[in-house]
This record gives C-alpha cells, sequence and structure tokens, in this order.
C-alpha cells in the first residue's frame, strides 16, 4: 500500500472515530440542554410577550440566537468531520488512480487531511469566539480541501488520458 | 469483467460471501432511502411546513390575545410537528448513510483479516442494525411511549438504539479485521483485484464522483461566506417582528394581525431558503461520495458495456440535476411546483440508475452459481 493510501485511509479512520467521539459527548452532556435552552427561550420569550414584557422577551430572543448559532456549528462540526473521514477513506482507496508520482500524491493527501481537520476546527471555535481568527483557520481548511479536490479531479482524468 | 478473474471472483463474490451481502445490502439501502426520501418531499415536507406556519400564526393570536397558556400549547403542537420532520428526515439520512457504509465496508473485506464466516456475520450484524435503526427512528412519532417500560424513551427509541449498538459492533469487528490485517495477518485473505478496474465507467464514476463532492463543497463554502451570517441575523429580526407586531396588535381594538401574520410568513420562506441551501449542497456531495463508492463495484456489474454506460451516465445525470433544481426552487419561488418535480425527476434517474446496477450486480452473483461465463 502507497504511502499516500496509508495516509488517508488512517487519518480517515481517525477522524472518523474523532467525529463520531465528539457527537457522542454532544449527544450525552450537551444537546438534550441545548435543545432545551433553545425551545424554552423561544417560547418564553413569546410567552413574555403574550404578558406585555417586550425588554424580557427580547432578551429570551437573544437567547435563543445565541444558543442556535453554537447548536448549529456544533452539529455541522460533527457531520463535518465524519463527512470528510468518509472521503478520505474512499479517496485513500481510490488513489492509486491518480495519474501523478506518489510524492505528488502524498503532498495531495497532506492537504485533504489537513484541511479536513482544520476546516470542522475553525468553525466549532466560533462558538468560543466570533472574530476573525476562528473564521481564518476554517476559511483556510476549506481552500486546503478546495484545492486538493480539484488537483484530485486533474489526476483522475489524466489517468484517463494516460 | 474489467481487471479480474472469474477465479478470484468467484472467491470474493459467490452466493455466501460478505462482499456480495454489502454490496448488494448497500445499493438496496441507498435505493430504499432515496425513494423513502422523494416520499417524503412530495407527501409530507410541504404539509408539515404549512401545519408549522399555522402554529405560529396561532402563537402570535395568542400573544395578542394576552394568552401565555395558548402560547405554550401552540409550541408544543409545532414540537409535535418537528419531531415528525425529524425523525422522517433522521430515518432517510440514516438509511442513505448505512448504504453508504455497507459499500464502503464491501470495498475493504480484502482487508479485514477474519475467516470468511465470521465476515460474514459481521456483515450480517452490520445489515440487520442499520435496517433496525432506521425503521425504528420513522416509528418514534407514531409509538410514542406506548408500553414502555421506561418513562421517557419509547420502544422504537430502544430498538434504534439497539439497531445503532448492532452497527457500532459490526464495524468495530472490521476495524479489528484491519488491524489483524496491518499487523500481518493477510496470508488467509485473496489478492483484491477489483480496485485495478480501469473500465470507462469506472473512471466516468471516479471523475464525476469527485468533481461533484468538489462542487458541493464549494456551493457549501458559498453558503457559509455569503448567506450563512445573514441568515442568521434575518431570523432573529424576523423573529423580533413578529413578536412586536403581535405585542403592537395587543393594544389595537380590532386585534389587526395582517403584519404580524406577514412576518409568519417571512419567517417560513427564510426558512425555506435556508433549507434548499443546505440539501442542495448535502446531496451533491453525498452523490458525489456515493459515484465513488459505486466506481468500484463496477466489476461485480454483470451487464454489457453499453448498459453500464447508460446507468453510469443517468446517476451522474440525475446527481447534477437534483442538487442544481433544488437549489433554483428557492431562487423562483412561483414555479416551485414545476422546479421541484424537475429536482425529483433528478433523484428518480440516480433512483432507476441504482436499480439497473443492483440488477447487474445480482445477474454477477447469478453467474458464479450456474458457472456460466459468457457475457450477456
Amino acid at each position: 500500500m502507497s504511502g499516500s493510501r496509508k495516509l488517508l485511509i488512517i487519518c480517515g479512520m481517525l477522524l472518523a472515530l474523532w467525529g463520531m467521539g465528539f457527537g457522542l459527548y454532544y449527544a450525552l452532556f450537551v444537546e438534550h440542554q441545548v435543545l432545551d435552552k433553545l425551545g424554552g427561550s423561544l417560547a418564553t420569550s413569546f410567552t413574555e410577550g403574550a404578558k406585555g414584557d417586550l425588554i424580557a422577551s427580547h432578551g429570551s430572543l437573544q437567547t435563543y440566537a445565541d444558543t442556535q448559532f453554537d447548536y448549529v456549528r456544533s452539529v455541522d462540526v460533527h457531520s463535518h468531520w465524519i463527512g470528510f473521514a468518509m472521503l478520505l477513506i474512499v479517496l485513500g482507496v481510490a488513489f492509486d488512480h491518480l495519474g501523478f508520482r506518489e510524492s505528488r500524491r502524498l503532498l495531495l493527501a497532506w492537504l485533504l487531511v489537513v484541511g479536513s481537520v482544520t476546516f470542522p476546527l475553525g468553525v466549532i471555535l466560533q462558538t468560543l469566539d466570533r472574530g476573525i481568527i476562528p473564521r481564518a483557520i476554517a476559511a483556510l481548511g476549506a481552500c486546503l480541501v478546495i484545492i486538493a479536490l480539484a488537483a484530485t479531479v486533474l489526476g483522475f482524468a489524466r489517468t484517463e488520458r494516460n | 469483467m474489467t481487471g479480474m478473474t472469474t477465479g478470484e471472483s468467484a472467491i470474493q463474490f459467490e452466493a455466501t460471501s460478505p462482499r456480495r451481502l454489502l454490496i448488494i445490502g448497500g445499493i438496496a439501502l441507498t435505493v430504499a432511502g432515496m425513494i423513502f426520501g422523494d416520499f417524503f418531499a412530495v407527501f409530507v415536507l410541504h404539509q408539515d411546513a404549512n401545519r408549522i406556519s399555522e402554529g405560529l400564526i396561532a402563537v402570535t393570536d395568542a400573544v395578542a390575545a394576552k394568552d401565555p397558556v395558548g402560547v405554550i400549547s401552540n409550541f408544543t403542537n409545532i414540537g409535535g410537528l418537528l419531531e415528525n420532520r425529524g425523525t422522517k428526515v433522521d430515518a432517510h439520512v440514516h438509511v442513505i448513510d448505512f448504504g453508504y457504509l455497507a459499500l464502503l465496508l464491501a470495498l475493504i473485506q480484502p482487508y479485514v483479516a477474519f475467516a470468511k464466516r465470521a465476515r460474514r456475520q459481521l456483515a450480517v450484524v452490520f445489515i440487520v442494525g442499520a435496517t433496525m435503526l432506521p425503521v425504528s427512528v420513522f416509528l418514534i412519532h407514531y409509538v410514542g411511549l406506548a408500553h414502555s417500560p421506561l418513562t421517557t424513551i419509547g420502544w422504537a427509541s430502544i430498538l434504534a438504539d439497539l439497531g445503532g449498538l448492532l452497527v457500532v459492533i459490526a464495524c468495530l469487528g472490521e476495524l479489528a479485521g484491519l488491524w489483524r490485517y496491518i499487523r500481518g495477518a493477510s496470508d488467509a485473505i485473496p489478492a483484491d483485484s477489483s480496485l485495478k478496474d480501469r473500465s470507462w465507467s469506472c473512471r466516468a464514476l471516479l471523475i464525476g464522483g469527485t468533481l461533484l463532492v468538489l462542487a458541493g463543497f464549494l456551493q457549501g463554502a458559498r453558503y457559509a461566506i455569503a448567506d450563512l451570517s445573514r441568515d442568521e441575523a434575518n431570523d432573529r429580526e424576523v423573529l423580533e417582528e413578529m413578536l412586536d407586531r403581535s405585542a403592537i396588535a395587543q393594544e389595537l381594538v380590532g386585534k389587526d394581525m395582517e403584519f404580524a401574520h406577514k412576518s409568519v410568513e417571512t419567517y417560513g420562506t427564510l426558512q425555506a431558503e435556508k433549507a434548499v441551501k443546505i440539501a442542495a449542497h448535502s446531496h451533491t456531495i453525498e452523490f458525489g461520495l456515493l459515484a465513488i463508492l459505486l466506481a468500484f463495484a463496477q466489476p461485480f456489474v454483470f451487464l454489457s458495456e453499453k448498459w453500464r454506460r447508460r446507468w453510469v451516465i443517468i446517476m451522474l445525470s440525475g446527481s447534477v440535476i437534483l442538487p442544481v433544481f433544488v437549489l433554483l426552487e428557492g431562487q423562483y419561488p412561483k414555479w416551485v411546483r414545476f422546479i421541484g418535480g424537475i429536482a425529483d425527476f433528478g433523484g428518480l434517474m440516480v433512483v432507476v440508475a441504482l436499480i439497473g446496477m443492483l440488477v447487474g450486480v445480482i445477474r454477477y452473483s447469478g453467474l458464479l452459481e450456474t458457472g456460466e461465463s459468457a457475457r450477456a
């Protein structure tokens, strides 16, 4: 088995385990509380509105928006890590079909692995800090994956021409 | 057949082989999940969205009537509707994902260093769990807590968890087999030449699949950069508007709720726009992954080259049509039925192509069993 294939398949499996572990932790210790907070804050905001207390109502709505912001990102990160893991494993199996030298394949494999880890990492960091750094990390990861995928398509096409 | 001798394929794909079970099971699960998704989109999704809108209108009316109990009661109804929709989406997603996982496990079978009997048992455990979980998730909304030994979780949830556990056990078993292979226990495993297939169908699926993943990823990145923050801000803004307009109506004699109801409509449109963007993103990537996985199943599709190419072209075309037209649904709301119909047709194309390939895989099994060697 070539180095690039090994890298993609092993990192893919590790990333899948990491993604599933994160999902399990989130489902067991965080999600139920978050969902309760999400539904509760929305219902409270309208209940307060019905009582005529618009200040409290808007406060609850802000809690709902903040909770929703974190929840969407946490669930996205879980599914993206597992999705990337599947992509790494599947591409790992197919990587010998690429019409590139092994050194280039290894470079592409590293780009895919680093991008697959950093993109969701940047997204989950946004739940801790809404500044520019987490966004930049996510954007960097996304760029790496895009470049690597575009090169992979080219590699498969080159095989065909060869 | 390309790149594989009949002797090798017979060892890897005879009637009781785990690989055959996983490929047939994987394609069948994916087809079932897609057909269920189509039915869900046509018969449940839109009707459910309308009921949720009606529930929100009732909530604004309760706010205007200064009725907090009414607000809670209507939110409880909305919660029930969301649970109904959520469990159906979960069932759809899990069946398809388990189908992909089955294909992936079929792919790695030559590297799972266990005796054939043990690998077959793992495959059976996986298929049983992969069927049990989504069926049970689908039933959660209907079974509820009836006859449950627990106070918060019903029988359907318990069976769903059991199905999930079976899938985890099967995957851990496959991992253990891979670990044994890496440690050198590979002498009993026949060499796998199905991965060396370079047929037109295999290459088209590899290139098309990777392009689809790339396109889906680009669309997702565009959504995250351009739309996500704006949509989240709009979400909060429209809810606030809905609330304020209902509160203003408390003081009006005629309780004119037109503006508050208009906000509910805007909120519904916003949710629909978000849903189609996310659906287009996830469907493009999932079809891409499916195409790459199916590339490796091509040596087991016993059909003439002409028919294999046809199914590949139909599958890839459907994989483009569905997400593109789902995306267009949000752009042209007036034409939503027509455009949605074309998107559903795209989904149907993928289903038909998958059934065509499944028939080829079953024919291939038949060929091995009858000992014939001629291609149809």
